[in-house]
Parts: C-alpha cells; structure tokens; sequence
C-alpha cells in the first residue's frame, strides 16, 4: 500500500452504509435491506465477532411477562433516575415505549430467549430496577437467553441479514469519513484488510455503528476491537462528540482478567463481600443492596478497598458471592458465569466466590444524534443536522444514558435506534433526500492519515504508546477524579499527541495487515480519550458515573445539561437536556438514592 | 536446557514475501504466571510487527482465534499455555484445511458458505402475535447445546470429511446450526430443510469421528446433532415411503 491517490482507487455506490456490524449495525442495515434500497455493512470483524456477542445478562423492556402489570412508564423512570437525570426525556420514552415492539421482533426473528412455564419469555431482576415510580419494590424488567443474551441476539440479527441479503464488507476497515464541501457526508475511505485494496465506498446516507472504545483504559470488560472508531472519524471530521466524561465501570469485571460478569448474578440473588464476609451494600444502599445503580456499587467497592476491606493478598478487590444460589440454577440461569470464572479466575462458583473489580465497561457518550439516529453538530448554541452522517448504539448518544447506564439498556438502545435509524433513513432517501457528490480533493483529504503512516519511516512504535495512553487514563481518568491529578493527565496526553501523530508502521506489507490496523485504531482511542480527558476536567461536579473528589456533591443549578465537545477547539459548551416528552409529565431531578 | 525459556514455533506466510509457509522459532522468557495462548501472541507480536492473527473478545464468545495448538484445534484466548505447553514448545499453526491468508489467518469463505446454505434462519411465515411466540421451557431446552456455536471453525477444520469436501459437505458447525432450526418448535420449514440435506453428501459424509466433539471450545457435540438430523431423515424417509404406498 504506497501513497495512494483520488485518481487510482475503486469507487463504491451505495444508498445506505453502515459502519460497524454489531447489534445497532445490523439492526439498521436490517431495516434497510428488506426495503429494496443499496445498503452495506462495512465491518472490520466477521459480524458475529462484534462485541455485542459479549454481552451477557439481558435486554431491559417492560414487556410485561415476568409481571403482567408491568409498564413502560416505570422503566423510563427507572432508566431517568439511573441516568442521574441529565438523559433526554423525550429519547428515553421512545426507548422504553419502543421496546417491546423491538423486542418482540427479534423473538420472531428467531431469537433463543430462555422462556417462563407460560411460555412466555424470561425476565430477571437487575439494577436499577423498580415498580411503580420507585414505590412498588424491585421489578424484574430484563429478558434473557441464559447469560448470553448478546450472542444470542447478535446472530440472530445476523442470520436475518443473511436472510434479507445484505451486502457486507467483511474484515474492511473504515479508515475516515469523506466530506463534500458542504459539510455533508459522503461515505467513508475503507481499506481491505485481506489485500489492502483502497476503496471510496460512497453512500447517501453513512451511519456510525461503531460501538465503545472502552480500550482507552488499561483495565476494561471491552473487546480488543472497541476503538471507537467511528466516533474518532466524526470527531477527526470536525463534528462534536456528547458527555464523554461520562464511563460506566461495571461491579464485576474479574480481577485481573477484565473479562465481564453479568449484573444478572446480583439479580439471581449473589451478593458483594469484602474481607470480613460482609455483604457491605447494605450500609451504601440499604434498600436495594446490591441491585442499585452500576455507579453507586462501583464506588461502594472501591471505597471498601480504599478503606482496607479488600480481599485477597493485596486487599484489592472484592468478592461476589454465588454459591448459595446451588449448581442447579448457577448450571441454569449462567452457565457462561461458571465457564469464564474457571477459565479466568480459576474458581468454581458454585463453590467459591469470583474476586471481582470494578472494570471500565460502558461509554454513555458519543456523536450526538436525534431519536431518528441523525447527528448534529453545534452551531451558536443550536442543534444543526449533518447532511448524510447517522449514529446508534454506543458510538452514539442519543442520549437515553445519561451519566449512567442501567444494566440491560444497552441492548434494548442499540436495538430500538439502530431500528429508527433505519426506518428514518429509509423514509428521507425514498422522498429524495440525500447529499451532493465530493471533489477529488474532498477524497484526498480523507486519505492523508493513510498515507502518512504509509510513509512513515521512523517514529514512535504503536504497541508502546498504547500502554501509555491507557495507562494515563486509568490513572487520572478512573472511578474517582480529581482536578489536579485530571490536569496531570491532560498534560501528559499532550505529550502523547505528538507521538500519536508520529507513529512508525514499520510493516508496510497488504495482506492481512494487523498492524495497521492496530496503528490506526490507536489514533482513534486517543481522539476519543482526548475528548473524554477536557469534558471530564471540566464538569465541575460529580453526576452519575462522573463522580469527583473535589467537587463531590451534584449541582443542578450549573450541571444539569450535556457537555459538547468541539474537536477544533477542544473546548466544552454545554448543551440543555430534554424535559418534554410527548405522552407523560416529565420527571423532574430529585435527589438519586437506592 | 529450556528452564526459563519457552519456545514457540510459528507458522508463518506473507504471501507478499515469501514463496512457501515456514515455521519460525521464536524463543521468549517463560511468563511468570500462567498466561492464555493469545497473551503469548502478543507479547510475540510486540517484538515482531509483522505476526498476523484475529481476535476480538478475548474471552471464548466471538470465535475469532480458532488455531491449532500443538496439534489440535482451540481457541488461544481461552487456552492456557499450562495446558498445552509440551518440554517447553509450543507450536502454533493455522486451523488446518482452509487456504491461508498469512500467518495463522485463514480464508473462512468455504466456511461461512456452508453455514449460509443451510438457511440460518428461523423460518415460520405465518403471521407474527402481538407479542411474543409462546415456547415452553421444555420446547426451549432442546436449543441448548445448540444456538451457543461461536462460529469458531474449531470442529469443522479437523474434521477429515470437510478437508476432502468442504464445498459438498456442510461440516459439523453448520449442521449443528441446520438442527438448531429443525430442533426449534416455532421453525415450519422441518420438511424442506430436510430436503435439502438428503443428498449423499450434505449430512452422510460424516463418519462419525468426533473429532468435531474432541476440540470445540464451547464443549458443543455436533455429533450428537449430525445423528439427530440423520434419524430424522430417515424418518422422513420412510414416511414418504407409506405415503407413496397409498
């Protein structure tokens, strides 16, 4: 792959192009195959090796089978309340009210959901989670396939794929987004990553379905994948990224390893000891123990080990509990729990409790969008659409997280928006939107980062700077920040943007190229580490899962809006939540206990 | 004579390079803890840019780093090297039967082929409830064993019926999938997708060697699967018989 030129390389027209064919991805690109429009998925993994496969414990929707009189109302409070109350209203009464229709679709699709007696599907508790607006005690709220509701839902959105003959670009790398001169969105520059074959894949519409980049952090329950590549194309594009201080660590990562394990433990009934055996959750959450927010148990444990309680030699981690549950249901409800407890922590947990951590698990940030998946840059404080570009899932924010996400909402996001997003596509496209063509010097453009790494002959070695840059962020960027020592990260990622800048790929070669590949993905956990390291300095509060030393308590006269950040000048505006659903009262703040 | 040190023979091909594969020795100090086979690949690939492998969740449900392990097939994210490592070697190859991209890549094309041809899909085209299909717990626990496949390529490549065939026989993960639809009460398609697998090829070139059984990852039995599938062709068979017979 010499310098590469407008002039010689392949050009590919599509009305559709999603990038990224995880859960939201292949939700969108559902939507769209089986509505006659030329839609692709560009994917740098073989689909089902997304890291929606990974997740475990269910997807969150009041579907009403575990309790007949479940409502949707109650699951937006619940997911407005775990949000810290700075989610967007009127995209959290879309997902909740959407859910079931999208639910009920995949099991139609095919989707193995683990089933009551009644035949109906199978719902568990997990945190968070509440009848009645808080007042009717714990709801069991989430669907599950055992404990591997990810994977059972990422192929079955596949095989519907395969199904609707969708186009996809299996192992092709999307390297930056092509702008005309307009500011529209024209496609993407993608590498193959077989044979290094340089493509302009130009489309109408080009939607973000990248997922997370947990990576940006040493220690995280992400796969080696989450880059957060399309949220750095957008960011490199010029376009504005949302609350991206905002990072959900999960309870239980396994200590050491990272790898998950599911909230959906604590709603079968485990339990959080430290040292002494005491299931400490009782004193920070004494109504629901263990079952409050991710945030709330997350700095629960860290504080127990801060304060000497940890377990183990090093007293630095805690133990979850889950023997008492017996091998029947451990074997039933989460046979993979068991399997990667033996694999990675080398116990059995029907007989032992798995040492957990709390482990970087969740971006709830990401490219702004509206509930039709369109983002939006910021212009004079106003919302201001970008012709061409969409985003769901993950790399997007909708915003239905806010500044913390509740177990199970995941799923259900990336497939109620990935499906909107679709659907809006398909309706703009059909009445004859869509985006002027780019000028050659509009595609050179988009393929100047290539070619400088490409021609890079000395310089700094990726696998180094990597280390570095996780390592920053997981010691500055953590579960508890602090201005002084945000600053001490933020000076050493300037540092790190020279390097980044300056990275030697010392193998040029085509063919299956892994390391170009890694060289580029690095570029785009800084871009996005980077965003994550000025928002977090300046919101001068602690909210959700933003939770600051030096500014310890919420403060809503001041912060209770979204952050932008602006890529060209790194500075953070704010932006204003949404109170104004369409079929209920909003829920205004109030104080967040459990 | 190899106390700290390990030694791990590689596979290795860049077909921009180099005219044949061949194995490199790569000597490194042995892990002070015991580590996964992929760790290994890391720190491999940290000294050497050039190594090329998949992988993506590293932790056994995505499926992307199927190879062969001192012989057998595995997944390296989830291998430990304790469980593998022979007089200190430790020899890694790609999953064997499937043309080579580079390294311990492999072209998973015929692969993927054969899982599409066997319509991975539920099909049921009468009109969708409200809510969900209802399905009992028991109807439900006949999928497991089943829908878990990762798509690893583990069982196929080291099954010797898919080497000599791989464009005719459909290979023990795909068939496990072709179950996992006749197996699911809410499928309607039992009789064409049986149809489809009647020829002498499909479903019969399976010997029944296990090998599928002896490597994959997620401890599934296709085996199982195949003779499932192979009874109820016969069933269907004979039932055809009766009905011409009237």
């Amino acid at each position: 792959m010499n310098n590469i030129f407008t002039n010689n390389i392949k050009k590919i027209e599509f009305d559709a192009l999603i990038v990224g064919g995880g859960g939201s991805g292949m939700r969108a690109s559902l939507e769209l195959a089986k509505s006659g429009l030329k839609t692709a998925v560009v994917s740098k993994v073989f689909p089902t090796r997304s890291h929606t496969v990974s997740a475990q414990g269910g997807i969150t929707c009041a579907i009403a089978s575990a309790d007949p009189n479940d409502d949707w109302r109650w699951h937006m409070y619940d997911t407005v309340k775990g949000a810290d109350f700075i989610g967007d209203q009127d995209a959290i009464e879309y997902l909740c009210s959407e859910g079931p229709k999208a639910v009920f679709e995949l099991e139609h699709m095919g989707l193995p959901f683990s089933r009551f007696e009644n035949g109906r599907i199978y719902q568990r508790p997990f945190g968070g989670q509440s009848k009645d607006f808080g007042k009717g005690g714990q709801a069991a709220r989430t669907c599950a396939a055992a404990d591997r509701t990810g994977h059972a839902l990422l192929h079955t959105l596949y095989q519907n794929n395969v199904k609707e003959g969708t186009n996809f670009l299996n192992e092709w790398f999307a390297v930056d987004l092509v702008k005309n001169s307009k500011d529209e969105v024209t496609g993407v520059i993608a590498f193959s990553i077989e044979n290094g074959e340089v493509a302009y894949l130009k489309a109408q519409a080009t939607v973000l379905a990248t997922g997370g980049a947990g990576r940006i952090y040493a220690s995280t329950t992400n796969a080696l994948i989450n880059t957060g590549d399309g949220l750095a194309m957008a960011l490199r594009a010029g376009f504005p990224a949302q609350d991206m201080e905002m990072w959900q660590f999960h309870p239980t990562g396994i200590y050491g390893a990272g790898s998950l394990v599911t909230e959906g433990c604590r709603g079968e009934g485990g339990f959080l000891i430290n040292k002494d055996g005491e299931r400490f959750m009782e004193r920070y959450a004494p109504n629901v123990k263990d079952l409050a927010g991710r945030d709330v148990v997350a700095r629960s444990m860290v504080l127990e080990i801060l304060e000497g309680r940890g377990c183990g030699e090093n007293n630095d981690h805690i133990y979850l509990k889950l023997d008492h549950l017996g091998a029947e249901v451990l074997n039933s409800k989460l046979p993979g729990i068991c399997e990667l407890s033996r694999t990675f922590a080398h116990v059995d947990p029907v007989y032992e409790p798995i040492p957990v951590v709390p482990t970087c698990h969740y971006m709830m940030g990401g490219t702004p969008t509206n509930i039709s998946g369109q983002a939006f840059s910021r212009i004079n404080d106003q919302d201001y659409l970008i012709p061409g570009l969409f985003s769901a899932g993950e790399a997007a924010c909708v915003s239905v997280h806010g500044a913390n996400r509740l177990g199970g909402n995941s799923l259900l996001d990336l497939v109620v928006f990935g499906r909107a997003t679709g659907k809006h596509i398909q309706s703009e496209l059909k009445s004859g939107g869509g985006v002027e063509s780019a000028t050659k010097s509009d595609i050179d453009n988009s393929l100047e980062r290539l070619n400088k790494l490409n021609e890079s002959s000395n310089g700094f070695d990726p696998a180094d700077v990597k280390k570095e840059l996780q390592e920053c962020m997981q010691n500055y960027f953590g579960v508890f920040r602090r201005g002084e020592f945000m600053q001490k990260g933020l000076d050493q990622l300037n540092e790190l943007k020279e390097k980044v800048d300056n990275l030697h790929l010392k193998d040029k070669s085509d063919a299956f190229n892994t390391s170009r590949v890694e060289a580029i993905e690095l570029q785009n956990l800084f871009e996005v580490a980077e965003s994550t390291a000025v928002s977090a300095f300046k919101r001068t509060e602690s909210r959700g899962a933003h939770a600051r030393d030096d500014y310890p308590d919420r403060d809503d006269e001041n912060w209770l809006c979204h952050t932008i950040y602006d890529p060209i000048t790194k500075e953070v505006s704010k932006r204003g939540v949404n109170f104004e659903p369409n079929k209920v009262e909003a829920f205004p703040p109030k104080v967040r206990t459990y | 004579m190899f106390g700290n040190k390990l030694q791990v023979n590689l596979y290795r091909y860049n077909p921009e390079e180099d005219k044949f594969p061949y194995m490199k020795k790569y000597v490194i100090e042995k892990p002070k803890r015991d580590i996964m086979i992929l760790d290994l690949l890391h720190l491999l690939k940290e000294e050497d840019q050039s190594i090329s492998y998949r992988r993506s969740c590293r932790e056994g449900v995505c499926g992307s780093d199927g190879m062969n392990i001192n012989g057998k097939n595995g997944l390296a994210c989830i291998t430990p090297i304790s469980s593998v490592v022979k007089r200190n070697k430790i020899e890694l190859r790609p999953l064997p039967g499937l043309p080579v991209i580079r390294d311990l890549v492999v072209d998973m094309t015929e692969f993927y082929a054969q899982y599409e041809k066997i319509k991975p899909f539920l099909q049921n085209e009468t009109t969708a409830p409200e809510q969900e299909r209802l399905q009992s717990p028991e109807e439900r626990d006949k999928l497991d064993g089943l829908y878990e496949c990762i798509l690893c390529a583990c069982c196929s490549t080291s099954c010797p019926s898919f080497w000599w065939n791989p464009d005719k026989f459909v290979g023990p993960a795909a068939l496990l999938q072709a179950y996992r639809f006749l197996a699911d009460s809410r499928d309607l398609k039992t009789e064409e997708r049986l149809e489809a697998l009647s020829d002498p090829f499909s479903v019969y070139r399976c010997h029944g060697i296990m090998n599928c059984v002896n490597v994959c990852p997620k401890g599934l039995n296709p085996n199982k699967a195949i003779g499932e599938i192979k009874s109820m062709l016969h069933k269907n068979k004979k039932d055809i018989i009766v009905t011409d017979g009237v």
